[in-house]
């Protein structure tokens, strides 16, 4: 398989052009086979020289001729081809590159201020900094939080009932792990000081302390 | 350089626009030169507080809408030669507000002023979120007792994502400011205590100004309190947070009540 050239006049216009490929990507052609088809052009012993000479200039080497009467060639110049075929170059496309996993938790690295809502189906949610009264922190994971929640937690949205709400305290609204609530009547905020986990224990919501 | 300074809180009735008046007052006192510009249209107060009800001519919207230029809106203070109000128009209402109205006016007035304080009404819509739009530094207006706390928390909030500076990925710079502070409610626990504001709002203290007829009393007579009884427990509060937010380091005091005797046994009994 080799490279096939087939200059149109004006000579000079396509030399441009050629050398406009070569800017683009340089040593593309280097140590590559190229033939010259000469069919279009109709060019003298003396031009064919000169054109093989400005390819020489340019680092081409002319494996053969092609699409010329064998009289106008001479012994110094290239052989001249027959029967050449052409051929589609298969694209080589580069791979596409596989798409990185989505990160499975989210990290927030401030306090969620009321009236805030934060929804990441996807996974976990950590926050660092407490959720106010009225924020609200819904996660298809689990739920950490370095600091007090006073907001609503619901964690494992997705039926993922092993999901937990990690708080170092708790003041909460409203928890919930997949669906399973307990609201603030229900949670007796003076009886839990220092860091909670809130798990589900078949479908009640139970609030231990952590440590 | 210019500061545009919103005072701020969400819930109505905490003490924006007393505080407004009194630190812009404060602040005109000390030299700097101070428009208050009241943000309230439709239910403006602060010309009232300021006693120069008597001589709007032009307001905010009419400088919106090319009727009037800002030296002709603008009201000069007839105690301070350093402080000028820009009334809101009563008329109106908030939707006579525009971005670029209200662009165009703090750019014009960052060029005459060191401060810009922009008084912001009640609520979370668009007079709020206007007045708070263009604000280098806040001033959370909070007083003690959990709706006021909840909702400065929402207007802190606010204060991290929709002001222009939040959307460049700055931060505006947020003071808060606890109002109506009566240390004896607060020890019997009527009240939340200076910490628990804080633990819960987690936003640096800029001063506590202490319940006191002398607001009440200034307000009345048209004036800023630090300007009407200098002396009183409220103005020099705002005095001492006037000068944090010139960046003075003064120590934090909980304005105690100095009570006799005869005073706690009547509380008591009271109670």
């Amino acid at each position: 398989m080799a490279f096939v050239f087939s200059p149109v006049v004006p000579i000079i216009d396509w030399l441009e052009e050629v050398d406009a490929t070569l800017r683009q990507s340089p040593g593309f052609f280097a140590g590559k086979p190229v033939v010259l088809d000469l069919s279009a052009v109709d060019l003298s012993e003396n031009a064919i020289a000169q054109l093989i000479t400005s390819f020489e200039q340019r680092s081409l080497r002319i494996l053969g001729i092609e699409g010329v009467d064998a009289a106008r060639l001479t012994a110094s110049m290239p052989p001249l081809l027959m029967g050449g075929r052409h051929c589609v170059i298969p694209n080589n496309e580069p791979k596409k590159l596989e798409p990185k996993p989505k990160p499975a938790s989210l990290l927030l690295d401030s306090q969620i201020r009321s009236g805030q809502s934060v929804v990441f189906p996807e996974g976990d949610i950590t926050v660092v900094g407490s959720v106010s009264s009225g924020a609200e922190i819904v996660a298809g994971g689990s739920i950490h939080i370095y600091g007090t929640l006073r907001g609503r937690a619901m964690a494992g949205i997705n039926g993922n009932l092993a999901a937990r709400i990690y708080c170092q305290k708790i003041e909460a609204e409203l928890l919930a792990i997949d669906g399973y609530y307990r609201t603030a009547e229900q949670i007796d905020a003076a009886s839990y000081d220092g860091p909670m986990q809130v798990w589900l224990a078949g479908d009640v919501v139970q609030i231990t302390p952590l440590n | 350089m210019a500061k545009v300074l919103v005072v701020t809180s969400g819930k109505g009735g905490v003490g924006k626009t007393t505080s407004t008046a009194a630190l812009g007052a404060a602040l005109a006192q000390m030299g700097e030169k101070v428009v208050v510009v009241d943000f309230d249209v439709g239910l403006r107060n602060l010309d009232l507080v300021l006693g120069a009800e008597r001589r709007v001519v032009f307001d905010f919207i009419n400088v919106v809408q090319g009727i009037a230029n800002l030296s002709q809106a603008l009201i000069r203070d007839k105690r301070l030669e350093n402080l000028w109000l820009l009334p809101a128009s009563q008329t109106r209402d908030k939707d006579a507000l525009t971005e670029e109205g209200v662009s165009k006016i703090i750019a014009e007035l960052r060029t005459k002023f060191d401060w810009i304080i922009c008084d912001s009404p009640a609520g979370i819509e668009r007079g709020a979120t206007l007045a708070m739009r263009y604000a280098d530094e806040a001033v959370v207006v909070t007083n003690p007792e959990v709706s006021s706390v909840r909702d400065s928390d929402r207007i802190i909030g606010m204060l991290d994502s929709k002001t222009v500076k939040a959307e460049q990925g700055e931060q505006v710079q947020k003071h808060l400011l606890i109002t109506r502070f009566d240390t004896a409610r607060a020890s019997r626990g009527e009240m939340l205590s200076i910490e628990d504001v804080l633990d819960i709002l987690a936003t640096p203290l800029l001063g506590i100004i202490p319940e006191s007829q002398d607001v009440l009393r200034a307000s009345n007579v048209g004036a800023p309190v630090t300007l009407n009884d200098p002396d009183s427990a409220p103005a020099r509060a705002y005095v001492d947070a006037a000068r944090r937010l010139m960046g003075a380091t003064i120590p934090m005091m909980v304005p105690s009540a100095r009570k006799g005797l005869m005073d706690r046994l009547l509380g008591r009994r009271a109670a």
